[in-house]
């Protein structure tokens, strides 16, 4: 053995001896300070190999004597501090990674709250604070030997990044703030670019370094879900420092291409969040989707079909990234076919939540905007191919939204895909989603041009000219309305001119005959909508010579065309068959439920029917309908024909609403409430049990079971609207019956509309049928109900009807609690 | 606006008992001059009734058109005279004065349209009546009570302007001669320099019909209505030439009438489709849409105290008081 080596050996014995044995100040002092010259940075330091094997070798043991000696009485076996900060000063100077990990052990190893402790964490604390944290992880990244130690890094690792969870057990209340993970990521994070630094530098110079230390640490950091935290720091340092450095741009690149793959997505993640668009996130990340299998599935399927929790930002510059390069512009044309496919698929259209569509749609629409118009023609029959399977069966959905992101996806794709060929136009409201929407089917500027100038220039130069214009237009209005500032027109408040419409033809039938005539046989247009327009009133004026024509007019009106362009049409045809529905219930309700299960008519008319029957019923059931004139007035050709057709159930939900909530206070002031029988009592079977007779047995153009799942909805939601309108009618029991069997027989229809139908069916017989008439005819079927309320409550894909579900459970232990008391005595 | 707008006004009452279509309306002030003004009405079957806007009843009944419609009701300053021109051709002069009704003169009319006369009484004693003339295309301008005649204001033959549908005799505060504001078949405003017998300007504002027009002297602006879905407003600037000045789109065809409150704050139209609209008259916002009357509406009137008188093919005559005068 060398005897020089062996001298720093004999020194550390000595020194620690005297540590642990010696009470005298002085002597302690010469030995620690004897034994700084191992640190170097003294006037006098010891030779390099002895520095290195003291570092190697003895520090570790003697930081721990160190430790071992912590003490208030020996602190102060010096004035002034001086002892504790020699002592500090072997933590701070030596070698840090073992200095970090001898004070971690220690402070895991110190009784829970003790002098020692305290003085362990702040020491900690100011290891933090000088940053030494730069050192530990600068030494991994300078180890030339590579994995020479695993071990000792992975537990650097794990103890860098887990500090603050290891130190917030420890410490429980007494901890700092220094170590709260809000506070020691982004330390973190500044120490990770300190190194960064350390490691461009030594790059320059020509020495080697290696950043998978950072990486490690930058993965797990960000598996402990502290991506915010640390790239919150990063991200932004980086992006000004990768601008206009290629060295520094490489470094990054590997630095996330190091990411070991068990936390790749994590780090992908924090940096699409982060990163303000797809050219940092370009410069930041570089190709590293190509050069990792982990990286290219994270960034084309995971992101996009297995997550759907990014922000619309965040998706942009993930797709963004994808298109500015040419070797990942591939992949983006593929994720453009997985994201149509998936969209298409029927299944999925069925199975995945709303949300989720609605967000591969959009994926769809940024896809589209980055896609030049060359890499889609490639690929056209492809994408059309699984573009149109998408777009049938979408429209197909009887769920509303999911059918206009059938369109609106439909419209942009054909367009950007077929640009030739006729554009695809359809009919949809917009709102603020739409708009959106068709927003990010904006085709993206260049790929090369930095957008940030531009968008930071758009809206300036934008706005200029309308503020010229508005300028210039101001004199202008001068002439006319110079003065009209002056004498302001408050005195002219404008009175209410909604009244003023188009003005109808005068040649207005005056009796119900006459409308009927006119209606059939008239050639004269005018005549026809006159009497279309004054049919209602008719009908309410004179019920028995309605009552006389009721099957003709009920026939005409059914099969009425609108042949002109007749604001309101549809609105105007529904509420002349509600009167007349209303007027002579029994035949006509006994006529249209039949023509539901007939043969030659539309979707539409059948929708119509069942429309047309839950209004009647309403009117019927209104208390004290006869008292009050009926509700008369034209109808608004302002909302858009079958506006009133649509939520009719929800006017029926609504009014229940109304209906079950009582304001006490205002109980005296408001009108009594009108009082009566329910009129639709008895005539509330000719609405009901004809629509329950044929639905099982399709025709050649009808098939409730089949294609037409959408009437199916309507008759489930209507035959709901029925049942609850038939509350307090003798009928009611064998109704709820008949309609538990109806609903049963279809409790897993695979169309969520139509088990929402089905749900607010329940609900209606659990609203109309007497408790006790429930528990004595219907115990059976409410039972069988209420295990499968429970299991859509938990299990069913869509949101609506998991709430329906729930309702209708809430309304069962409503009634259970109803019927306790009852029973108990 | 988070005000929801007023409810539209009623009518302040209703007078019924005309017993035909009203066509043609008309405030003058009570004979004793005091209280609440005249109303006089014409009606199709040639009855001119005078209502007590008090009693609210028929005051009087003057039967001088055999029956004939009556288009134009038009009271003289001096003394209470009474011009009433009918679709028999005549047109009469009567005596009201102390509860008197006779007609004392009476003007035979050459042409047989709808348009209205016209009258501008500076002069005490002379008053200048304009009435459409013999030729399809003119309008003639007698000197009364002499009865004689100044002049016929023809237009060139190849302008086509049609017949003269309205007029409106104005003289301006600084000049002395007497203007004619004619509104002609084929949509279009003509202004006359009567003395020289000269179209001062002519401007194309509807495609239809002129039906009735307003002049506001003061502020130099009119407004006309025509068969067609639009007001016009036009101005005339100092060389006493016609603009547009913009057209006001309706709800419905069809403008009968159109008057200019005196205070010209606002103004009404009556419309074919049986409603009433007013308009502020400076900005032309629309104000309201009075929708009472049941027919067309013939006729509106404004009294100097601010009232509106509207008379309907239903028989009606209702009365409406907004925006009081200030």
């Amino acid at each position: 053995m060398d005897p020089e080596v062996s001298a720093v050996r004999l020194t550390v014995w000595e020194a620690v001896h005297i540590l642990s044995s010696s009470e005298d100040g002085g002597r302690i002092f010469c030995t620690l300070g004897s034994l700084k010259r191992y640190l170097g940075e003294t006037e006098n330091p010891a030779l390099p190999e002895e520095q290195e094997e003291f570092a190697r070798i003895h520090f570790s043991t003697f930081l721990r004597c160190l430790v071992g000696k912590l003490s208030p009485d020996w602190l102060e076996l010096l004035p002034d501090g001086q002892m504790e900060e020699l002592w500090a000063s072997f933590f701070l100077e030596g070698p840090a990674d073992q200095a970090f990990l001898v004070l971690m052990e220690s402070i895991e190893g110190a009784a829970s709250p003790s002098f020692c402790l305290m003085k362990m964490v702040q020491l900690l604390a100011r290891f933090l604070s000088v940053g030494r944290m730069a050192a530990v992880m600068e030494g991994q990244c300078r180890q030339q030997a590579g994995p020479a130690f695993p071990l000792l890094q992975e537990t650097l690792l794990t103890k860098v990044v887990g500090l603050p969870d290891r130190l917030g057990n420890r410490l429980q209340r007494e901890n700092l703030a220094t170590f709260f993970p809000q506070n020691y990521f982004p330390l973190l994070g500044e120490e990770v670019l300190r190194v960064l630094q350390v490691v461009v530098d030594s790059l320059r110079g020509g020495l080697d370094c290696s950043v998978s230390f950072l990486s490690q640490v930058l993965g797990k950091a960000c598996v402990h879900g502290r991506q915010k935290e640390i790239l919150g720091v990063l991200v932004p340092r980086l992006t000004v420092l990768t601008q206009g450095s290629c060295l520094w741009q490489r470094v990054c690149w590997c630095l996330v291409e190091r990411v070991p793959d068990w936390a790749m997505e994590a780090v992908l993640k924090g940096f699409v969040e982060a990163a303000p668009g797809p050219e940092v996130l370009s410069r930041l990340l570089g190709n590293v989707v190509t050069k990792s299998k982990k990286a290219q599935f994270v960034m084309t399927r995971k992101l996009l079909f297995l997550q759907y929790s990014c922000t619309m930002p965040m998706l942009q510059s993930l797709l963004g990234y994808l298109a500015m390069d040419s070797q990942r512009r591939s992949l983006l044309m593929q994720a453009l076919k997985e994201l149509l496919e998936t969209w298409g698929s029927s299944s999925a259209i069925r199975h995945a939540p709303l949300v989720q569509q609605r967000y591969i749609s959009k994926a769809i629409l940024i896809c589209l905007a980055h896609l030049g118009e060359a890499e889609l023609r490639d690929s056209r029959d492809e994408l059309l191919a699984s573009l149109m399977e998408g777009v049938k069966s979408r429209l197909d959905s009887s769920l509303p939204p999911v059918r206009r992101l059938g369109m609106i996806v439909a419209e942009v794709a054909s367009a950007r895909i077929h640009p030739e060929g006729p554009p695809l136009k359809f009919q949809y409201e917009e709102d603020e989603l739409t708009r959106e929407m068709l927003a990010l089917a904006m085709p993206w500027p260049a790929a090369d041009g930095p957008s940030e100038a531009g968008l930071s220039f758009a809206p300036v130069s934008g706005e200029t000219p309308d503020r010229e214009t508005v300028d210039r237009s101001g004199p202008q209005a001068g002439p006319e309305g110079s003065d009209s500032e002056l004498d302001s027109d408050d005195e002219f408040v404008p009175y209410d001119m909604s009244v003023d419409r188009e003005q109808r033809s005068s040649k207005a039938p005056s009796y119900v005959r006459g409308c009927l005539e006119a209606l059939t046989g008239s050639e004269d247009w005018e005549r026809w909508e006159a009497a279309l327009w004054a049919l209602e009133g008719l009908i309410f004026r004179s019920p028995a010579a309605t009552q006389e024509v009721s099957m003709e007019l009920a026939k005409v009106l059914l099969h009425l065309e609108e042949k002109t362009a007749v604001a309101g049409f549809e609105g105007l045809r529904q509420r002349a068959l509600v009167a007349l529905t209303v007027t002579d219930p029994a035949r006509v309700a006994e006529y249209l439920t039949a023509q539901f299960y007939a043969l030659n008519y539309s979707l539409r008319q059948r929708m119509d029917i069942l429309d047309v029957l839950t209004l009647a019923a309403q009117e019927l059931s209104r208390p004290g309908r006869l008292g009050k004139a009926p509700q008369r007035g034209s109808p608004d050709p302002g909302s858009q024909p079958g506006g009133a057709v649509v939520p009719a159930w929800r006017a029926v939900v609504e009014e229940r609403i109304r209906r079950k909530t009582r304001r006490f206070s205002k109980g005296s002031a408001g009108r009594a409430p009108a009082v009566g029988p329910n009129e639709f009592n008895s005539v509330a079977g000719y609405f009901f049990f004809p629509l329950l007779q044929h639905f099982d047995r399709p025709l050649v153009t009808f098939d409730l079971l089949g294609d037409d799942q959408l009437v199916l909805g309507r008759l489930a939601h209507t035959l709901g609207a029925l049942m609850y309108l038939a509350v307090n009618t003798t009928v009611a029991v064998p109704m709820g019956k008949a309609l538990l069997e109806f609903v049963w027989a279809l409790r897993f229809h695979g169309d969520a509309y139509v088990r929402q139908g089905l749900l607010s069916a329940v609900s209606a017989v659990l609203l109309s049928v007497p408790a006790e008439r429930l528990l004595a005819d219907l115990l059976d079927e409410l039972l069988e109900a209420r295990s499968w309320l429970g299991d859509v409550a938990e299990k069913d894909p869509d949101k609506d009807c998991r709430l329906l579900a729930v309702k209708a459970l809430l309304l069962l232990e409503k009634l259970r609690d109803k019927l306790l008391p009852l029973s108990s005595p | 606006m988070a005000t929801p707008p007023l409810p539209p006004p009623d009518p302040q009452f209703v007078l019924r008992g005309a017993q035909s279509a009203v066509h043609t309306l008309h405030f003058c002030e009570g004979a004793q001059g005091q209280g609440r003004p005249l109303l006089l009405s014409g009606s199709l079957r040639g009855l001119v009734h005078i209502w007590s806007l008090q009693t609210r009843r028929v005051v009087a009944t003057l039967d001088g058109h055999g029956g004939q419609c009556v288009t134009w009701l038009q009271t003289l300053p001096q003394g209470p005279q009474l011009l009433s021109q009918g679709r028999d051709l005549k047109l009469c002069v009567w005596d009201l004065a102390e509860g008197r009704s006779a007609v004392v003169d009476s003007v035979l009319l050459e042409s047989v349209g709808f348009c209205r006369g016209s009258v501008l009484a500076g002069g005490l004693q002379r008053w200048m009546l304009a009435v459409p003339g013999r030729g399809i295309d003119e309008v003639q301008i007698l000197e009364m009570p002499s009865k004689t005649s100044v002049c016929s204001l023809k237009p060139e033959a190849q302008a086509r302007l049609g017949m003269p549908m309205c007029l409106q005799l104005w003289q301006a505060d600084s000049s002395p001669r007497p203007l004619l504001l004619a509104g002609y078949e084929d949509g279009s405003v003509a202004l006359w320099d009567v003395s020289s017998r000269k179209v001062c300007s002519r401007v194309s504002c509807h495609t239809e019909p002129v039906m009735g027009l307003d002049f506001d002297s003061q502020e130099a602006r009119g407004v006309s209505g025509s068969a067609e879905k639009a007001l016009a407003v036009w101005s005339l600037d100092e060389q006493q030439a016609l603009q547009v000045r913009g057209t006001h789109v309706l709800t419905n065809p069809g403008i009968a009438d159109v008057k200019i409150r005196p205070d010209r704050k606002i103004l009404a139209t009556a419309g074919w489709d049986h409603r009433v609209r007013v308009f502020h008259w400076r900005t032309m916002k629309p104000l309201a849409v009075l929708a009472f009357h049941s027919a067309t509406v013939h006729c509106v009137a404004f009294a100097d105290d601010g009232l509106l008188a509207t008379g309907s093919g239903d028989q009606r005559i209702s009365v409406w008081s907004l925006y009081p005068c200030t």
